[in-house]
């Protein structure tokens, strides 16, 4: 199940991104790794959202920079 | 205007014209928004994408000129644009700043007025247009706030335009849609426990989509349409009817 999100979050990124899957690591920044536009970062919570019908607060929201946040993030709130 | 990705209100508007075989142009404003618009917009066969700075006069008069110098005319305008800064998307509304109550009432409001100065001169009789507003400028809505104030007075100006415009022929109108989860409404606090308690307690008992204000937009901008002005009709699940909670409606907590 824990790999499941992961593969489930990493699939969001490379299609919302645009990104090879390989440069989607643990420690990847959204923005600083990723090309991420403040945007960007907005509309990959809300898809995170969607997708795993989690709610994400905005404070919580600004936590999350990498992809290792993510995953961090969805496992917890699960 | 004011189309920012797929999960935006303008874009249900537009691929609902498109479909009923509207030429379409698109506004954006900022690179950040030219990414996303682009696309979108060549996937409904259109190339005209314009920036577009609703808060600066000299950059809606570049738009609308080169409309006239494109297409020579135009039929019909749809404005979906709001601004305020997020941070008073939550809390009190007393405690907004003087700055953001005027930045929000340029943007979301005065931008209409301004956008329909320069779009009448290119109207002809049967000249349509729309804004996009909520039920948080009629009642009070948790976190909407100056939001709502700014609704209000836009609706106020879809009346007024409404009588200016009318003897050239042209209506202006103004949907009023249910909560949809879009970009600019990430902004508002608490906004999936307002999307349950929307669902919970509309007599469809269900939210609605971006199609749907599509079509009822389409409604308003063809000739369907044609006898409404100054209109702010409703697209909501008939949420506006509704006086008290459902007694079906589940109990909800926050998040």
């Amino acid at each position: 199940m824990a790999d499941d999100i992961e593969t489930r979050v990493r699939k969001i990124v490379v299609e919302h991104l645009g990104v090879e899957e390989e440069k989607v690591t643990e420690n990847a920044s959204f923005i600083d790794d990723l090309g991420a536009d403040s945007l960007d970062t907005v509309e990959l919570v809300m898809a995170f959202e969607e997708e795993f019908g989690i709610e994400i607060p905005d404070d919580a929201a600004e936590t999350i920079q990498t992809f290792g946040d993510a995953v961090k993030f969805i496992k917890d709130a699960q | 205007m004011g189309l920012a990705n797929d999960k935006s209100i303008a874009w249900g508007v537009a691929q609902a014209c498109a479909e009923a075989g509207a030429e379409l142009a698109f506004s954006y404003q900022g690179e950040q928004l030219l990414k996303r618009v682009g696309p979108l917009a060549e996937s409904l066969g259109s190339d005209f994408v314009v920036p577009c700075d609703v808060g600066d006069p000299a950059s809606l008069d570049a738009l609308f000129d080169r409309i006239k110098e494109v297409w020579g005319g135009l039929d019909f305008v749809v404005h979906a644009i709001g601004f305020s800064d997020k941070s008073e998307l939550r809390g009190r509304y007393v405690d907004t700043s003087p700055e953001n109550f005027r930045m929000s009432m340029d943007i979301s409001v005065y931008s209409f007025t301004a956008v329909m100065q320069r779009a009448e001169k290119l109207m002809n009789e049967g000249g349509a247009a729309l804004t996009l507003t909520y039920y948080g400028a009629e009642k009070v809505m948790p976190h909407y706030n100056v939001m709502g104030v700014a609704k209000a007075a836009l609706e106020a100006s879809v009346r007024y335009l409404a009588e200016d415009l009318g003897k050239d022929g042209i209506r202006v109108n103004a949907i009023s849609a249910g909560t949809i989860k879009t970009l600019a409404a990430s902004g508002i606090g608490d906004f999936r426990y307002i999307m349950k308690w929307n669902e919970y307690n509309s007599p469809l008992r269900r939210n609605v989509t971006q199609e749907e204000v599509g079509k009822s937009a389409l409604y308003l901008l063809s000739d369907l349409g044609s006898a409404v002005t100054g209109e702010v009709l409703h697209v909501d699940a008939g949420y506006h009817v509704v006086g008290m909670k459902a007694v079906d409606a589940p109990d909800i907590t926050k998040a």
